[in-house]
């Protein structure tokens, strides 16, 4: 696939929330182990309520914009929690990416994946090696964004993110967090993968399966 | 294996409670228009008074909303369990509890909530409402004494609460009611210790592993790890090993007065806390150090889960005298 229409992104929205209902016993025991086991629930039911929103939208009549904004406020108002303002914020971020074109190409879809990634960091302000979400959305944006400019195709660009991202969450086994709930434990939270960076392979595998 | 609940739909759980709430009160509590998940005292907002917002996750009742009342918080925006509400909630909580002389949002210092609350103070703030936040850290076990702004807020809610709440509803100006609510925190020291597991009614499934003899001391109230793991000790000790914590840090001196709080995380019976008060009691005697009022109870729970905490705050004559203020909220009433 060269460009992504509304319907696109659409079909993105519901291949991750696929995914991330497969997915989310596994997140829960992660969680539970560092933290309050609750991320799988929050990440299923803000992506449910993202997929509701967007069957009910008319297609035909709206703009990628327009579509990622109602992804953000229907997965904020869904979930709350941390991962609320988070992907609510990447969403936007992507939404305002997005402006004005009614068809993403190649170089928009990457633009819109950095988007997204800026837009978690600047939410929740955690840095690479902290044990959160951005341990793997920094280095995949970072890979897709390095790839796209070396002529690698969208389909090579988000492969080389997923890659990223495999590599970041499984890194944050050996970080000991520092920021979000499982921070208070110090070094009892080495060893456990963080959930938040397990959840982000899992959609970015779904955006990279979906749009390739 | 499954826990046993009395549920319908592990996700209808938070709407069907605020069905129930609303039912059994509702001479006291009532939701915003349009917005169920904010919850909004009937006598409480009015015109000049800084409005007291607060909120949270569910699953730690009577925490958040059963201290929505006259004398106590204006109006509670209400989350998932253990989640924070996102940002539209207690947008409409601020907007309810508004009369014109600003509002404080207060609630426990979790990353999540931080963030959502700071998004509806920022739309707050587009619709000409100031909105100034005072967190709750009052976990003593959650960070280092150094790092007091990293700990967790907990059962000590209660006592910040309600001394910002009698702030606000004696008409202090906002200066003086975020005042107030800094100082209470800072004078709120409380120490839990876990038993055995809770469990979300969406997957029913024990939120951690503990053996059946361990128990472990400074767990969070969403079953966080805490500081340390060991055998089930007796009453007398466990009690003893959380004062001295919280002693130390609080340094009282001989003379001083505290206001305590025994609280179950759930399913600890009250026979069980009334022990524990015994030797708090006890200890405090001891030091010379005088308890001016003492509450035993479900404050801050953690859905079923077994265990206690227990909450001093430090007293000084303005914090003894917003204590004592009436108030008439759902679950709680003073004066």
């Amino acid at each position: 696939m060269t460009s992504i229409d509304t319907a696109g992104l659409k079909r993105m929205f519901d291949a991750i929330a696929v995914a991330i209902e497969a997915d989310k016993d596994r997140l829960c025991q992660l969680d539970g182990v560092i933290g309050d086991a609750d991320h799988g629930i929050a990440m299923a039911l803000g992506f449910g309520a993202v997929r509701d929103a967007l069957a009910s939208l008319d297609l035909a009549a709206t703009e990628p914009t327009a579509l990622l904004n109602t992804a953000a406020k229907s997965f904020l108002n869904a979930v709350g929690a941390s991962s609320g303002p988070l992907y609510a914020t990447a969403f936007m971020r992507g939404a305002a990416a997005a402006k004005g074109k009614a068809t993403l190409a190649g170089a928009d879809i990457v633009a819109l994946f950095q988007a997204m990634a800026q837009g978690i960091q600047d939410r929740g302000k955690a840095e690479i090696g902290e044990k959160t979400m951005i341990d793997a959305w920094l280095p995949a944006a970072q890979a897709a964004t390095a790839a796209q400019a070396s002529g690698k195709t969208v389909s090579e660009s988000l492969a080389a993110a997923l890659e990223a991202a495999e590599r970041g969450a499984e890194a944050t086994k050996d970080m000991i967090a520092a920021k979000g709930r499982s921070s208070r434990l110090g070094e009892r939270s080495l060893g456990h993968m963080d959930p938040g960076a397990a959840s982000a392979v899992t959609v970015i595998g779904a955006m990279r399966k979906s749009l390739a | 294996m499954q826990t046993k609940k009395i549920i319908n739909d592990g996700n209808r759980t938070v709407d069907e409670m605020l069905e129930g709430i609303l039912a059994a009160h509702p001479r006291h509590l009532k939701s915003a228009e349009g917005s169920p998940r904010s919850i909004i005292a009937r006598d409480g907002p009015r015109q000049g008074k800084v409005g007291l917002v607060i909120g949270g996750g569910s699953g730690h009742e009577p925490t958040f909303l059963g201290f929505v009342g006259k004398g106590l918080a204006d109006a509670a925006a209400i989350g998932n369990v253990f989640a924070s509400p996102p940002p539209d909630p207690i947008l409409e909580c601020a907007k309810a509890a508004s009369g014109g002389a600003g509002v404080l949002f207060m609630y426990g210092n979790y990353a999540g909530d931080v963030m959502n609350f700071d998004m509806a103070a920022e739309m707050a703030a587009m619709d000409d409402v100031e909105v100034r936040t005072v967190l709750t850290t009052d976990d003593v076990a959650s960070a280092p004494r150094d790092q007091r702004h990293r700990r967790r807020g907990v059962a000590g809610n209660f006592f910040i609460f309600k001394a910002a709440g009698a702030a606000c509803d004696q008409m202090l100006s906002f200066d003086e009611c975020e005042r107030i609510a800094r100082k209470a925190n800072g004078h709120t020291f409380t120490m839990g210790v876990a038993l055995s597991p809770c469990s979300l009614p969406q997957t029913r499934r024990p939120n951690f592993e503990i053996g059946p003899d361990e128990m472990e001391i400074g767990m969070g109230i969403h079953g966080e790890p805490g500081i340390a793991r060991g055998k089930l000790k007796t009453a007398d000790e466990i009690t003893d090993e959380m004062l001295d914590k919280i002693l130390d840090e609080m340094a009282p001196t001989r003379g001083d007065k505290v206001s305590v709080l025994v609280n179950s995380l759930g399913s600890t019976p009250l026979m069980e806390l009334y022990i524990m008060n015994r030797r708090v009691k006890q200890r405090l005697d001891d030091i010379g150090v005088s308890v001016h009022a003492t509450w035993v109870g479900n404050y801050c729970t953690s859905l079923e889960m077994a265990g206690a905490s227990v909450t001093l705050m430090h007293l000084d004559a303005e914090l003894q005298t917003m204590l004592d203020h009436p108030c008439d909220c759902a679950m709680f009433r003073a004066g």
